[in-house]
């Protein structure tokens, strides 16, 4: 653990966020790209995990363990946004029999 | 070779293929694989705490709950309807211009510093529950709350109404 952890010091700051930002952007054109509504919810999964690396990157360069304490809540909520969004696209499929989510451009008001 | 360029090579290479797979199954199967490559992030970071919720809540709970939803709905079939190309190509650029101005806005920024582990112990179970049960007390209790809501609701949603049906 120690000579894996060792490895780490020549990675500069800067590489983690750009992994972030990288991540975050492929999240973002995978919810512009897909019209498969579960595929969106992933793209959506993909772009809160960039976020929860950021934050544990900073937490550790920053000697703080309060931002790996938010990734724990963020995780949380990403559990119940999952249960209730998919409970949702279940409805959805039920009603239209599909999850294409232009098939919601009915939803007006 | 360093291991972090490495699996963030394969993070990378992964959520490409996530939201490129025609077959949403597929797309599932390489979202784990993601997930695997953030928890060994995890690991090299030694956040050793969040390495197994990201493993056991992401890649055990989470992710089973879409495929089964998928599986379920028989939905494992390559029926995407066609998206025409200039929207393809529209979200791609979309995406790309996101790209250019977070890394532009950060390059500004510009902390070259590497990240070096000041307190070894920082991300394991006993420092990260002595700050969530003192400081973050109040908020642990309330997303103990929000869970409950979420389960009541999508109990609620998810199943079928007696009278219309």
């Amino acid at each position: 653990m120690e000579s894996l952890t060792n490895t780490l010091h020549t990675v500069p700051l800067n590489h983690y966020i750009l992994l972030s930002a990288i991540i975050f952007s492929i999240g973002v054109m995978g919810v512009l790209l897909r019209r498969n509504a579960i595929i969106i919810f992933m793209s959506v999964e993909l772009m809160l995990n960039a976020v929860n690396l950021l934050l544990t990157a900073f937490s550790v360069y920053s000697g703080d363990a309060s931002g790996q304490v938010f990734v724990f809540f963020i995780m949380a909520l990403a559990a119940a946004e999952v249960a209730v969004g998919l409970a949702i696209i279940v409805m959805i499929y039920r009603n239209t029999n599909s999850i294409d989510i232009n098939v919601l451009n009915r939803l007006k008001w | 070779m360093n291991t972090f360029y490495f699996i963030a090579f394969l993070s990378i290479f992964f959520s490409i293929l996530v939201i490129s797979a025609k077959n949403p199954v597929h797309s599932i199967l390489y979202l784990v694989l993601t997930f695997f490559t953030f928890t060994i992030q995890y690991i090299l970071l030694n956040a050793q705490f969040l390495a197994i919720v990201n493993f056991i809540v992401y890649m055990g709970a989470i992710l089973v709950l879409f495929l089964y939803t998928l599986m379920l709905m028989n939905l494992n079939k390559d029926s995407e309807p066609f998206k025409s190309n200039i929207v393809k190509i529209a979200a791609v650029l979309g995406g790309g211009c996101l790209f250019v101005v977070l890394f532009a806005c950060f390059r500004q920024v510009g902390i070259a510093e590497p990240v070096v582990l000041k307190d070894p112990g920082l991300g394991l179970v006993k420092n990260l529950g002595k700050v969530l049960f003192n400081e973050f007390l109040l908020p642990f209790e309330i997303s103990s709350l929000l869970l409950l809501s979420a389960m009541v609701g999508a109990v609620l949603l998810a199943t079928k109404d007696p009278k219309t049906v």
